[in-house]
């Protein structure tokens, strides 16, 4: 039986159905939690430290948003098609009218959701605990006393250095990021044999993701190094996405405002590479014998 | 085999097609934030395996953090040394955070550079003396550093002025990053206002304050503050001005 055109509305309900079996997912649970308390503990870290108070609270909260993300991404991706040739669901979805794209392209959906919903969750703590801490300081500066100008000068201070909206593109870079390692996670698991190899690798590829912009700089100018380390680094440069484009949080948080140009062509970057890792999943499972 | 084959292709190609495209947005990133942050080994050796992997793996402000908190908790305790690394961490992990470079250039300038002057592990007076420039000099090469990594940020003009006037006496200087402050967008108002007033305090610069200050005045009476009247005036008398370019007495 040949059902050739793809059907958005079946993508759906794969999607809805991938999202309420990875809502259910022990792992979420014990993820999200953790990535929750580490940004409620920013608000200890503060007093660590009087005059950064800000900066350390956005860094923390941000910095567990990045890694709860990506770690999510690649745990609830990861066991997606084992889980379901281990539970045989795979057999009973293929067996209708469903094209292999279409499941993976639900799967994908369904994932998509998950990291939305999460990130969705640490972005309402961070910016309410962000929003707490500077009515408090709001308020201990007006009853300070000191003279009106000065009261004026110091809350425009406060509010400069709060919450700005450079932070959104931000915490959108840290999803597409995540996106993309979601859909490099399906890429690896159309091969893989189980769901522990899927995250070992991805664990590295996430790592040596962010070393490949150096890799890259040494491979393409530095012509001094052995054939040996100079197909090394080619290879790299070649295999593994460049990830640090993503990592302009750091820069936000330090005050600089992100060009909107080239906010536009990392977020494009993102989809762009999101698409194609799916392509290339989808090339891998194609035709492969289940 | 071939379908394998095909895919490694694939990846492969990919991979040359995203090579200029990464290169052009890792070289607008460079120019947007007109730095690059170098994480050398010599950094791997502070901050230990676990930082040097987290600051690579996208991780780089938090541990930053880790080392300003740290740099803290040694100025509390008076470790000068440990102050010292930890702020060099810090600035080196996150070069565009004011507060990091600021905050090392006072510790080293101000604080480091008092309590050189009351160690006794230092027996005489020359060396106590050595040591209170060296970490001045410190101080005065964090915030050079700083204003390197953000050129177009007043902050660090302003604090790199206060440093010149206050620790090395140097009022030609602190003029010249006034200046430089007052020509950068977000600059404090009595930026141009301050330039003036150590250039009037710079030997040799005496004509050259009294035509700023002059025409500061000139602007209205907003502009004309106790420290500016008095700048002047004193400036009118070191030049020997004639009367009917002096401001009127009344104004004092």
């Amino acid at each position: 039986m040949q059902h050739r055109s793809f059907s958005p509305s079946r993508v759906a309900a794969l999607a809805g159905n991938t999202f309420t079996g990875l809502v259910r997912l022990r792992a979420f649970y014990f993820l999200l939690p953790f990535a929750l308390i580490l940004i409620g503990s920013s608000l200890f870290f503060v007093r660590l430290s009087f005059q950064a108070e800000f900066q350390i609270l956005k860094d923390v909260s941000l910095g567990a948003m990045s890694i709860f993300s990506s770690l999510l991404a690649i745990v609830a991706t990861a066991q997606l098609i084992p889980r379901d040739l281990e539970e045989r669901t795979i057999y009973t979805i293929l067996a209708k009218p469903v094209l292999r794209s279409e499941y993976l392209v639900g799967k994908m959906l369904g994932v998509l959701l998950l990291l939305a919903l999460g990130i969705l969750v640490m972005s309402a703590l961070f910016l309410g605990l962000l929003f707490f801490r500077e009515q408090i300081l709001l308020g201990e500066t007006t009853r300070s006393g000191l003279p009106p100008a000065q009261i004026a000068a110091a809350i425009a201070s406060l509010k400069a250095s709060a919450f700005n909206l450079n932070l959104l593109p931000g915490i959108l870079l840290i999803y597409l990021r995540a996106a993309l390692l979601a859909s490099l996670t399906l890429f690896v698991s159309t091969f893989a044999s189980s769901n522990i190899f899927t995250t070992v690798v991805m664990v590295f590829v996430y790592l040596i993701g962010h070393l490949q912009g150096t890799a890259r700089t040494y491979w393409l100018q530095e012509h001094s190094s052995g054939w040996l380390a100079h197909t090394f680094l080619g290879l790299v440069a070649l295999v593994f996405p460049d990830l640090q484009p993503f990592n302009l949080i750091d820069d936000v948080v330090a005050g600089t405002a992100i060009p909107l140009a080239l906010f536009a062509r990392t977020a494009l970057l993102g989809c762009v590479y999101t698409t194609v890792y799916l392509f290339f999943a989808w090339a891998a499972f194609h035709e492969r014998e289940l | 085999m071939i379908r394998p084959t095909l895919i490694v292709l694939l990846v492969l190609i990919f991979g040359v097609l995203r090579l200029p495209i990464e290169n052009a947005l890792t070289e607008r990133d460079r120019v947007a934030f007109s730095h690059q942050v170098n994480l050398r080994l010599e950094l791997r050796e502070q901050i230990g395996q676990l930082g040097f992997t987290a600051a690579l793996s996208g991780f780089r402000s938090l541990v930053a953090d880790f080392a300003f908190i740290e740099a803290q908790t040694a100025w509390e305790r008076t470790e000068w040394s440990r102050v010292l690394l930890c702020f060099q961490e810090a600035t080196t992990l996150q070069p565009h955070s004011l507060l990091y470079w600021d905050m090392a250039a006072w510790h080293m300038a101000w604080n480091a550079s008092a309590a050189a002057l009351h160690e006794r592990v230092l027996p005489t007076e020359f060396l106590r003396r050595r040591a209170q420039r060296q970490y001045i000099d410190l101080g005065k090469n964090f915030l050079q550093r700083g204003v390197r990594n953000n050129p177009r940020r007043p902050e660090l003009y302003e604090s790199l002025a206060r440093l010149y006037r206050d620790k090395l006496q140097d009022h030609a200087a602190a003029a010249s990053c006034y200046t430089k402050a007052a020509s950068l967008p977000g600059s404090a108002d009595y930026d141009e206002r301050f330039a003036a007033y150590e250039l009037s305090y710079a030997p040799g610069r005496e004509c050259e304050a009294w035509q700023i200050l002059r025409s500061l005045y000139d602007r209205g009476p907003h502009e004309r503050l106790p420290t500016l009247l008095e700048r002047l005036k004193f400036l009118e008398k070191k030049l020997n001005l004639p009367l009917q370019d002096r401001i009127p007495d009344t104004q004092m």
